[in-house]
């Protein structure tokens, strides 16, 4: 439904404006949140379901949870908030907002010129894309699988602690 | 039901990427930089959606779980990253690693 789109296109794009422009890493990551499942809207409305699902769950579920463990770890707080206001001046962001605004400026010109073609609104089902992806991407499935592997395995060797050890020689 | 336009869903991405793009550029907290890493990966991922709800074909949808996939494993691997640059170093500051220039 038209509504449904624009309604929650717009919800998702004033909760990304406000993403960037928090100063808490809290605050931000909730309004993240917000985007996420707005765009899940969107994905909805387009007759998406199965990538809606997966929105809510993998990005503002699993994804959104890894940052706020983090950020708990951390313990980052109002000191951070107080960095990152000092940090975010207008000298800082006119620069790259110009920049930016002319990128968006160029797509949209580009985007509005040839003649608009709608989107046919019809769902496409999970047996579709389950058939799809089993099928004729079987080795994209398989490469992905290999990608996450070694995503896990990086992110435990990575994250551990290692222990400063020394000789016995060394020690004092 | 009344359609919608598919050039609208597409400037809903662009204008989604741009801001992902602007936070990528402004910020120096290395936290906020991977959350608009991520509003870029997701306005991608709604641009396939678009295209594959725009030809009626499971393909897009696929790419998305694809770009999901690759989002979780970069958002693993970057927050062990993090947390290892706070203990070594005691900053998110981008500016303050330099080991490499160095």
């Amino acid at each position: 439904m038209p509504i449904l789109f624009y309604l929650s296109s717009a919800v998702a794009i004033i909760a990304t404006i406000m993403v960037i422009t928090r100063y808490h890493p809290i605050h931000a990551l909730l309004y993240l949140v917000v985007s996420f499942l707005a765009i899940a809207m969107v994905f909805l409305s387009l007759g998406a379901p199965f990538a809606a699902a997966l929105e809510v769950i993998v990005y503002a579920g699993a994804i959104m949870v890894l940052f706020i463990f983090v950020v708990m770890m951390l313990n980052l707080g109002k000191e951070t908030a107080a960095q990152e206001k000092d940090w975010l001046r207008p000298a800082v962001w006119i620069g790259p907002g110009i920049l930016t605004l002319v990128l968006l400026m160029e797509m949209s010109i580009l985007l509005l010129a040839p003649p608009q073609r709608n989107v046919a609104i019809a769902v496409v089902t999970p047996r579709q894309v389950a058939l799809s992806l089993y099928g004729e991407y079987i080795i994209a499935v398989e490469l992905i699988g290999f990608l996450l592997t070694t995503g896990i395995v990086g992110a435990a060797h990575i994250g551990k602690q290692k222990k400063k050890s020394l000789h016995r020689f060394l020690q004092a | 039901m009344a359609p919608i336009s598919a050039h609208a869903v597409l400037i809903v991405a662009a204008i989604l990427f741009v801001l992902g793009l602007a936070g990528v550029l402004t910020r120096k907290n290395i936290i906020f930089m991977l959350i608009s890493i991520e509003i870029m990966l997701n306005a991608a991922g709604l641009a396939f959606i678009a295209a594959g709800s725009r030809w009626q074909q499971p393909d897009g949808q696929i790419m998305y779980l694809f770009i999901l996939a690759m989002a979780a494993a970069e958002v693993s691997v970057a927050l062990a990253m993090v947390l290892q640059i706070h203990h070594q170093h005691k900053t998110l500051d981008v500016e303050d690693l330099r080991e490499l220039k160095d």
